[in-house]
């Protein structure tokens, strides 16, 4: 205590300075309208900006909540448009395969999930059993085959990617149409290539021939798989493997065609009677 | 002590020269004189510091409520205070301030007297006008006005300290 009074009258004129100083700049502030006026409107800009400088890092923190109510917004006002209705209702398309007088339906659905990074990939399509869609369908892509239904809700089906190990798609060289399966993360999980296995040493492969499906299958005959991007690779004894760089970008896939093969249930059953017998 | 009388006498004349003559009296806006400040400058040696902040702050406040600027000239005169003992504690040996009752110019000489009103005067100018304006946005002018009206003061100050020289008593 007595340290702190020697403190206060060494530095007394300090002190003093302080206590009037500031008793005047306060008569000053609160009796001057300029000077107040200046002081308060200062104070206010300055906690604006803190304000603001606040807001703006909420406004970082926020942004994927932002970006989801804009996304619905969007959904939203999609809704509202005239043609909201246009994939639902166009979802049936027939077409009517003259050749062989097969027929195919097509439902055109939304890519709504999508992953082409796993071991194992799926996607998710805005079109459930409601739509017609059901488990065993082929998927088409606007440039080719993407995978099979696996999976079916009323409004949702999810599709057993061409990148999944488990899928295998009856394919064939469009040149001399030997067959074989198409595999998928058989040594690489890289996206944009697959392997044609089960070819025949004898038969002859260019590189950038067209692989399309055999049509032996839940596909139509024909539809591009993608194109030989490397051949011989030595799998077996006699067969080869043949890398295959697929048509399809599965990773901005955003719509995809789902078929149904209307015969094939009856195929599917015949086949199956010659198993039993 | 027996001086009392005559600081009394000097801020009264002083505040009258100030508020009914100096009030009108400016050099295009550039150059205002605050003579009043001299009743501070030639407040004794011995003053304790709080009777030094309180008469200033007083004498500031007296200007103010014939300025109807309250606080502005009290707050000037705050920080004049603050540089007088400054001052004076830098450029005075402590026997001149046991034995000189009061730093006028008969007593300190002209050349410390001359240096210690300009300063002073500019401190206090420079504290005024800033405040005046509230912004530091013309700090340029301020600076200007301050510096002229500091010597203008420094002039007006010469001119009644000559009036009231005395030889200074070896």
């Amino acid at each position: 205590m007595r340290n702190l009074w020697i403190y206060i009258s060494k530095h007394n004129a300090v002190i003093l300075f302080f206590i009037f100083f500031a008793s005047s700049f306060l008569l000053l502030i609160n009796n001057n309208s300029f000077q107040r006026a200046s002081t308060w409107n200062s104070s206010n800009v300055w906690v604006a900006s803190q304000y603001q400088k606040i807001q703006n890092l909420k406004d970082y923190l926020r942004l994927r909540a932002i970006n989801d109510s804009l996304a619905s917004e969007n959904g939203r006002l999609l809704n509202l448009l005239p043609q909201k209705d246009s994939s639902e209702s166009k979802g049936l398309t027939k077409v009517v395969d003259t050749v062989s007088k097969q027929q195919y339906n097509y439902y055109t659905a939304k890519v709504i999930n999508n992953s082409v990074r796993q071991k194992n990939n799926y996607i998710t399509i805005d079109k459930g059993s409601l739509q017609g869609i059901k488990k065993g369908m082929g998927v088409l892509g606007p440039n080719g085959v993407v995978g099979i239904v696996l999976n079916v809700s009323p409004k949702f089906a999810t599709i057993q990617s061409l990148l999944h190990s488990e899928t295998r798609i009856s394919a064939s060289l469009a040149s001399n149409r030997a067959f074989g399966s198409l595999v998928w993360g058989a040594g690489n999980f890289n996206s944009a290539y697959a392997v044609l296995q089960d070819i025949p040493n004898h038969i002859k492969v260019k590189i950038g021939e067209k692989v399309v499906t055999s049509g032996y299958s839940l596909f139509p005959a024909g539809i591009p798989i993608g194109t030989v991007s490397q051949t011989g690779m030595k799998g077996g004894d006699n067969f080869l493997n043949i890398e295959v760089k697929l048509a399809t970008n599965f990773a901005t896939l955003s719509y995809v065609n789902v078929v149904n093969n209307a015969f094939g249930a009856e195929q599917k059953a015949l086949e199956l009677s010659n198993k039993t017998e | 002590m027996e001086r009392i009388p005559l600081h009394i006498a000097r801020f009264f004349g002083l505040v009258f020269i100030q508020l009914f003559l100096l009030k009108n009296i400016g050099f295009y806006t550039l150059s205002t004189p605050y003579i009043y400040i001299l009743f501070i400058l030639l407040l004794p040696f011995k003053i304790p510091n709080w009777a030094l902040y309180t008469l200033a702050f007083c004498c500031g406040l007296t200007i103010d409520v014939f300025h109807d600027t309250l606080g502005l000239h009290a707050l000037a005169c705050t920080v004049l205070a603050f540089g007088r003992i400054l001052f004076l504690n830098l450029t005075i040996s402590n026997d001149a301030l046991e034995t000189e009752p009061e730093p006028s110019l008969s007593i300190m000489g002209a050349r410390w007297f001359l240096l210690y009103g300009l300063l002073m005067a500019f401190l206090h100018h420079l504290t005024l006008f800033t405040f005046e304006l509230f912004s530091l946005s013309n700090f340029g002018g301020i600076l200007i006005r301050s510096i002229l009206s500091a010597f203008f003061t420094l002039f007006l100050m010469l001119v009644i300290s000559l009036v009231f020289y005395r030889k200074k008593a070896r």
